[in-house]
């Protein structure tokens, strides 16, 4: 019983730890882009890949302070929403999509290579960039704290108190933006851009506009993670991260301004509670060892989350905060 | 709305250009017509769009080829023609939805050539679609707040300061359900529009495209699906926008209600404006009744002619082209004219 209540609590810490903000922030955006504006983009990752290596590289290579590496990364995010934007908005979803993808592979690729060496000391990555920010923190960041039954570092906590605020910030300005007229437009252009045009919107500027929205979220989102790994290494970056954002997004509810968060906070919660109850049982015997060793638990957690999402669409496609109305209805 | 006047003061009107949208009296256009001769690009006598040499293809086939057509202010003006004609084609250029390969359009005297949807639209002239665009993950109201223009709050910076918008919003949305009321749609207002019927969001539609008091609105089959009892309520308020002194150009295949709230009828066939005219002059026009039903529908072929027919029609297989309805019908015609 008191295993059960330890894997909680490691499970609690991960899903209120640094990278759930990390989902939280990538899915925020997505919601903004996908959820409500419609735009497939399916490479949000290489958003926080500029935001985790701008500071990154600002401070480790370039000697700049934190607070400007902040900028560098978000002036970068920007910069690569406008150029995946401006030839692929006027053209069908799924250019941007293909854009996107090959964008996130393209950069990841492009920080690993030889040749991005002297820049991003390739695969090995950067590392202490983050001291300025650390040192900022209110409490001993060196001693460790027992909070909800685990222990986190003072850094950690640190890290994760800024990035809650980062999370909660965020969701005051979308649920801001989407209950005003701004918002309407980007729902409607979700629905039928061509209905859009005919009402004299310009539909270009506001997918535009909503790319680069989401795009500094992400770069956020990856601040964050690199903040709080300490180290900006190109291979952290997978694509794949993109996409559970996307499963967060889903599990919570899309267009909906918590459906983001508590889809990250509950998707990470489970991973971790999948990873150490899977442990804990095979290493009490309960699962015997021709069945499951410990070495598969991290794999097969994406399954048992897999499945899970599988369940959710079937029974609960809108997510947890979705209104089942509105997804059952055909989307045109 | 000033829907009285006097048959003579609005008649003045029509002849002014600034005149006709304050004062919009019933029928002001089908007056001005009256004298109109039935010929195909004939001036108006207060043209709203003028269509100059238009035309567009789509690699080897001319959808439209328009070389001059007025389109009368204040009046109904429908467009009718077989499938293909080049309707719908005309439709999205006129509309900015797509770009002509050669010729100049303009409304009210402004040029309208390549200009985007959205700048059309914000000129005056809206659209509605034959497929219905109801946004269906939107409530009603929020489908007629969308169409209202100059919002404040679309823009990103002042969205975030909801003081520089809600008066407006409270004002755009009492007129919205003024115009929810009228259309009989009012008791839906929080009901996502995907949950309306066919008939109920061609009704929105026209709706949200009042909510921009538009000066030229442009229906594209306005009463395709709609059932029969809907039908004449959306026939009563298109006849609405007239008396409001807006021009009113839609498509329909619907002969009744052509002939029912037309002014003027532009026919078009294969891309070209076959005929045009008040709504009575049309049905006995012999092009239009050639386009529709072909030629010589209803006469006896003489032996010389059948045996003509024949001939060609062998030769044609012989030739192994490909001979359709269209092909054979044009060589008929030939013939006969000879």
């Amino acid at each position: 019983m008191g295993d059960l209540i330890d894997a909680l609590a490691v499970a609690l810490k991960a899903g209120l730890g640094f990278q759930a903000i990390f989902f939280a922030l990538l899915a925020i955006g997505i919601n903004v882009q996908f959820g409500y504006a419609g735009l497939l983009n399916f490479g949000q990752i290489a958003f926080a890949l500029l935001g985790g290596f701008g500071i990154a590289i600002s401070v480790s290579q370039w000697g700049l302070p934190f607070w400007v590496g902040v900028v560098v990364g978000l002036a970068a995010a920007v910069v690569l929403a406008l150029l995946l934007g401006l030839p692929t908005l006027r053209l069908r979803a799924d250019y941007l999509a293909i854009a996107t993808i090959a964008t996130a592979e393209g950069l990841r690729l492009l920080f690993r290579s030889v040749s991005a060496t002297p820049v991003t000391n390739g695969t090995r990555g950067l590392s202490s960039f983050n001291g300025d920010f650390i040192s900022l923190a209110p409490w001993a960041t060196n001693e460790r704290y027992r909070i909800l039954g685990t222990s986190w570092s003072g850094g950690e906590l640190w890290v994760a108190v800024v990035g809650w605020v980062l999370v909660i910030l965020a969701c005051l300005l979308v649920w801001a933006l989407m209950r005003s007229p701004w918002g309407r437009v980007l729902k409607s252009i979700r629905e039928d851009e061509d209905a859009v045009r005919a009402l004299g919107k310009n539909v270009y500027v506001y997918k535009m506009q909503a790319l680069v929205l989401g795009g500094i979220l992400g770069a956020l989102g990856g601040m964050v993670y690199a903040v709080g790994t300490g180290s900006a290494v190109p291979d952290q970056y997978q694509n794949a991260n993109t996409f559970l954002a996307y499963a967060a997004l889903i599990l919570g509810g899309a267009a909906r301004v918590l459906g983001p968060v508590v889809g990250s906070i509950i998707l990470l919660f489970i991973l971790q509670f999948a990873d150490t109850g899977l442990r804990l049982l095979i290493d009490n015997g309960i699962i015997p060892e021709g069945l499951l060793s410990s070495t598969d638990v991290a794999q097969i957690r994406f399954v048992l989350v897999g499945v899970g999402l599988m369940l959710l669409l079937v029974f609960r496609p809108q997510g947890i905060f979705g209104d089942r109305r509105e997804v059952m209805l055909d989307a045109r | 709305m000033p829907a009285e006047n006097t048959p003579a003061g609005a008649h003045a009107a029509s002849l002014d250009k600034g005149g006709v949208h304050r004062a919009a009296p019933q029928r002001l256009a089908q007056a001005a017509l009256r004298d109109v001769p039935w010929e195909v690009g004939v001036a108006k006598p207060d043209p709203a769009i003028v269509v100059d040499g238009v035309t567009r293809t789509f690699g080897g086939l001319t959808a439209v080829a328009v070389d001059h057509l007025e389109v009368q202010r204040g009046g109904i003006t429908g467009l009718i023609g077989p499938n293909g004609a080049g309707k719908t084609t005309l439709f999205n250029l006129l509309t900015g939805f797509d770009q002509p390969n050669t010729g100049t359009w303009s409304f009210d005297g402004r040029p309208l050539g390549k200009l985007a949807p959205h700048q059309v639209a914000r000129l005056g002239v809206v659209r509605t679609f034959q497929l219905t665009k109801a946004l269906s993950r939107l409530t009603v109201l929020q489908n007629m707040l969308l169409g209202a223009q100059g919002q404040r709050g679309e823009s990103f910076l002042r969205a975030l300061v909801p003081g520089t918008w809600k008066g407006q919003e409270k004002a755009n949305t009492d007129k919205a359900m003024d115009l929810l009321r009228r259309f009989k749609l009012d008791a839906k207002k929080d009901e996502f529009a995907g949950t309306l019927s066919g008939g109920q969001r061609k009704l929105l539609e026209m709706a949200r495209a009042l909510m921009s008091d538009p000066k030229v609105v442009m229906l594209d089959e306005p009463m395709a699906g709609v059932n029969p009892a809907l039908t004449q309520s959306l026939l009563g308020h298109v006849k609405d926008l007239r008396e409001e002194g807006m021009t009113v150009i839609f498509v329909e295949h619907d002969m009744d209600v052509v002939r029912d709230i037309s002014d003027w009828v532009v026919v078009m066939a294969a891309g070209r404006v076959i005929a045009e005219g008040p709504p009575e002059s049309i049905s006995q026009n012999q092009a239009v009744v050639d386009a529709y039903l072909g030629a010589h529908h209803d006469a006896p072929l003489t032996v010389e002619e059948e045996d003509q027919v024949l001939a060609e029609a062998e030769a044609q297989i012989a030739a192994e082209e490909h001979g359709g309805g269209e092909v054979l019908g044009s060589d008929v015609h030939k013939e006969t004219g000879r």
